[in-house]
């Protein structure tokens, strides 16, 4: 089976840190592939390098068989490259509907209409809300932003990457923040949501992470010291030293 | 959100209610004097889409207004001496016809703004703020030393330019004309805000790494944003040149555009009639406390203090409340 | 042209950009610390330029005008920052620039209420008033050599007190985690109170040291503070070093490109047209200079990245 997003021995220093130390991993079709690790252990270095926002040093990115190492973040964006972020990015001024409509704008690719008003936009506003109903936020479509809960943003963010109609998902740490329902519910969500396109699962919740992941990879200082089927990764040595020392 | 456009309606009305007073008890200063708020408006209402829109605070806005001016100005002069302004390698002749100024104008403005948001937005923050200042410090001294079209002394013209059908040295129709400008772009603002385009420059302001994240790029957003904005300060900026029938370095200076971000800040930020109240607001006092003292900036200084330190929202934040 | 013209006219750049530095130094400090962009800068310029004509009038001593112009600059720093400036630090840099932009109204026309708007005249000292000669045949004013000297006093001072005192290293822990000097019982109000000060105190001694070869009025500056920007832009915002660089570049490139850029142009056409380019051309070098610095560097020679 060919990979949807593959990094191949990315590195990336930051002084005499390497906080990508030749990592190399694969995203497959219909696949969650959960990424773990301890504090520090270079996973968001990891993601801004996969979705486009930080240039590795050396070492490429491929997403559907492209090499993009050198796109910008909105360029993997248009290809189907969706993200969550781990601490909402969302315009918090506006209501919920203007935010996933400006995804829906963006999987349009066609910003430059400056008099049609998008409230009058059968197109947009049907995957905008399509999105929002997906992750049942339909009936907060007019609360502002900035009055949701800190759960109902993070199911904002899915939307909003939903909106997209992405090849594949990368989203980082979806569950933080949420609570035993709340990340119920999502681990479900997220179950079904494989099906529609794969998805880069970075997370610490750990009881979500065994439920989801087809595969998991374990980082540890920048590098990848295993990966596996959960079964696997339970078994294996290397990760019980990293996670719990010498009990092991 | 009511109060809000029950205030825009009354400044509406004010834009009509007052010149019409004006010409029933014939006094004509006061014409003069809301064709320059209205002037000063369609200034702002340009920089608002930059700055209350795009979130660029661009201190050197003063740069479009004064290409306006000088657009207005240079092809005004060679008219009213019937000199052309190039003869190689294809004639060009001055006009003193305001449509083909405005287009002028608009070009030249909106070209200056593609230039300098080229340049500028490869940086963000403080570094903007100064870097369009310092352009606009650059636009600032080449007039003052640059001969040709009067250098430190400016342009006069004679006569006020032409509109087809209309009197232009007439005071109320010359308002009018001005009205109309200020009136339709009010319009389209107001198109723009809930356009595509204002979706996606609104989001680039609060979150450009959501918008990125979508597959848009921000300062692409903000370049087209910073054009519109120059285009539109620079048509006021004829208009203005127009009224006093003159243009000079001063319409380029720093000071011109700190002046024209009060307009939008006194007024409101990003909010429609913003830029309207605050022209009006600062021609009043202008008008007013200039009558009382020479000094009047002092207050205008402690005003605007006010406004920043303990009013969010300018005047038609502070009388319409917050925005929902 | 001549070598020794040429070697005037770079101690002259030289002079200018050291003033420059006096002024931007002040700046990126405030910046640099407490994260604030000040256009009312140039106002505390213009108030040590007044104070100092007002004392050298009433005294005749140009020592003394110099120290009140210092004084009186850092003291009314620390009347704005404490009045005002204090309450921008948590606001966004668009609160910044009309806050202070307010600031420069009120300065500006308080000090025409109180001086007038004609000009005032500040004398450099009789024991400055000479020429130097220098190796090389080359003559030039002594004042001019003082203020050159002076600012790269004020450069060596700087350096000292960032890097030698308790001050400085409070300085720049600032910089790095406000927070954190703040728990460990600094006091972090008057700290800024007293950045705020120092540079207020730099730009009221350079308004005063300039005061004297140009004239002392109202609105002067404005201009030296758009150039100081401009300097902190070049050099990297926040960083002292950068400001020195900045400043000396700029000062180089403003007083070099008036004289040269004239005679490049005589290259093409004639003398009157040649005269007329280059001056319309050299008042903008500068800014070519830094749109030039910021294709190559965003962030400004010495900038921290973004």
């Amino acid at each position: 089976m060919t990979a949807v997003l593959a990094a191949t021995d990315l590195r990336k220093s930051f002084g005499a840190l390497k906080a990508t130390d030749g990592v190399s991993l694969t995203l497959r079709e219909g696949e969650i592939h959960a990424i773990i690790g301890p504090n520090g252990a270079g996973k968001s270095t990891l993601i801004a390098q996969l979705c486009g926002s930080l240039a590795p040093d050396a070492g490429t990115v491929s997403f559907l068989g492209c090499n993009v190492t050198a796109q910008p973040v909105a360029a993997r964006a248009r290809m189907g490259l969706a993200r969550t972020f781990q601490t909402s990015a969302l315009a918090m001024e506006d209501t919920v509907l203007q935010n996933a409509l400006l995804g829906a704008l963006g999987a349009s690719g066609k910003p430059w209409h400056f008099f049609a008003p998008v409230a009058r936009d059968r197109g947009l506003k049907g995957r905008a809300e399509a999105a929002l109903d997906a992750v049942g936020l339909a009936d907060l479509r007019d609360v502002r932003t900035a009055d949701l809960s800190h759960g109902q943003r993070r199911q904002l963010e899915v939307a909003v990457a939903l909106t997209l109609e992405p090849k594949a998902f990368v989203m980082d740490e979806p569950m933080a923040g949420l609570g035993q329902e709340g990340s119920a519910q999502l681990t479900s969500f997220l179950a079904d949501l494989k099906r529609t396109a794969p998805i880069l699962l970075v997370e610490h919740d750990m009881d979500a992470v065994f439920a989801l992941a087809d595969r998991i990879s374990v980082l540890v200082y920048g590098r990848i010291i295993a990966t596996g089927t959960v079964d696997e990764i339970r078994r294996d040595a290397a990760v019980r030293e990293a996670y719990l020392g010498d009990e092991a | 959100m009511t109060r809000e456009r029950l205030l825009n309606a009354a400044l509406v009305l004010a834009l009509f209610a007052v010149p019409a007073w004006a010409l029933w008890a014939d006094e004509p200063f006061t014409i003069t004097l809301a064709t320059r708020a209205v002037i000063f408006a369609l200034a702002a209402v340009g920089l608002n889409i930059a700055l209350g829109l795009g979130g660029l605070v661009s201190l050197g806005h003063a740069v479009f207004f004064g290409i306006g001016g000088y657009a207005m100005g240079i092809l005004a002069s060679h008219a009213q001496n019937y000199t052309p302004i190039m003869e190689a390698p294809f004639l060009i002749e001055g006009t003193k016809s305001m449509p083909i100024i405005w287009l002028v104008a608009v070009l030249a403005s909106g070209l200056a703004a593609w230039l300098i948001g080229l340049l500028s937005l490869r940086t963000s923050g403080v570094y903007f703020i100064m870097i369009t200042l310092a352009f606009g410090q650059m636009a600032y001294f080449f007039a003052t030393s640059w001969p040709t079209y009067g250098g430190e002394d400016g342009l006069s013209i004679y006569v006020r330019n032409g509109f087809p059908g209309l009197n232009t040295l007439v005071p109320i129709q010359f308002y009018g004309i001005c009205l109309a400008w200020l009136l339709l772009v009010l319009a389209l603002n107001r198109a723009l805000m809930r356009s595509r385009f204002g979706l996606a420059l609104n989001a680039a302001r609060q979150v450009p790494d959501r918008v990125r994240a979508v597959g848009l790029d921000p300062p692409r957003l903000q370049l087209v944003a910073l054009v519109l904005s120059g285009a539109i300060t620079g048509l006021a900026g004829a208009l203005f040149a127009d009224l006093n029938r003159f243009v000079s370095p001063t319409m380029l200076s720093w000071q011109m555009s700190g002046e024209i971000m009060v307009f939008v800040i006194i007024g409101g930020v990003a909010r429609l009639f913003g830029p309207v109240a605050g022209a009006g607001f600062y021609v009043l006092i202008e008008h007013w406390l200039g009558g009382v003292s020479e000094y009047w900036q002092i207050f205008l200084g402690l005003v605007l203090l006010l406004v920043v330190l303990f009013g969010k929202g300018g005047l038609v934040g502070m009388i319409a409340g917050a925005r929902k | 042209m001549s070598p020794i013209l040429l070697a005037e006219q770079v101690l002259n750049g030289l002079q200018s950009g050291v003033m420059l530095f006096l002024m931007a130094a002040g700046l990126t400090l405030i910046f640099g610390v407490m994260g604030l962009i000040n256009l009312a800068h140039g106002s505390l310029y213009m108030v040590g330029a007044f104070a100092a004509a007002t004392v050298a009038g009433l005294t005749g001593s140009f020592v003394l005008a110099l120290v009140t112009a210092l004084a009186g600059a850092a003291l009314a720093g620390a009347l704005m920052e404490v009045v005002v400036i204090r309450r921008l630090y948590a606001r966004d840099h668009l609160d910044q620039v009309l806050a202070t932009f307010a600031l420069i109204l009120i300065f500006s026309e308080g000090t025409r209420w109180a001086f007038g708007s004609f000009p005032l005249y500040l004398d450099t000292p009789d024991w400055l008033s000479g020429t130097v000669q220098l190796p090389g045949g080359i003559t030039y004013p002594a004042y001019r050599l003082a203020l050159i000297g002076v600012g790269l006093v004020v450069g060596v001072g700087l350096w000292w007190l960032n890097a030698r005192t308790r001050l400085g290293i409070r300085i720049r822990a600032g910089e790095n985690d406000r927070e954190m000097i703040a728990a460990l019982g600094v006091d972090i109000g008057r700290l800024y109170t007293l950045v705020f000060a120092l540079g207020a105190g730099l730009a009221g001694l350079a308004g005063a040291l300039v005061g004297a070869i140009q004239s002392v009025q109202v609105g002067m500056g404005e201009p030296v503070l758009i150039l100081a920007f401009v300097v902190i832009v070049i050099g990297g915002i926040g960083s002292i070093r950068g400001a020195l660089i900045g400043a000396l570049l700029v000062g180089l490139t403003g007083t070099l490109g008036s004289v040269l850029l004239p005679e490049l142009f005589k290259l093409f056409t004639d003398a009157s047209s040649a005269a007329t380019l280059g001056s319309a051309f050299s008042s903008m070098a500068i800014y070519v200079l830094m749109a030039g610095v910021l294709i190559w560097r965003p962030t400004g020679l010495f900038g921290a990245r973004s």
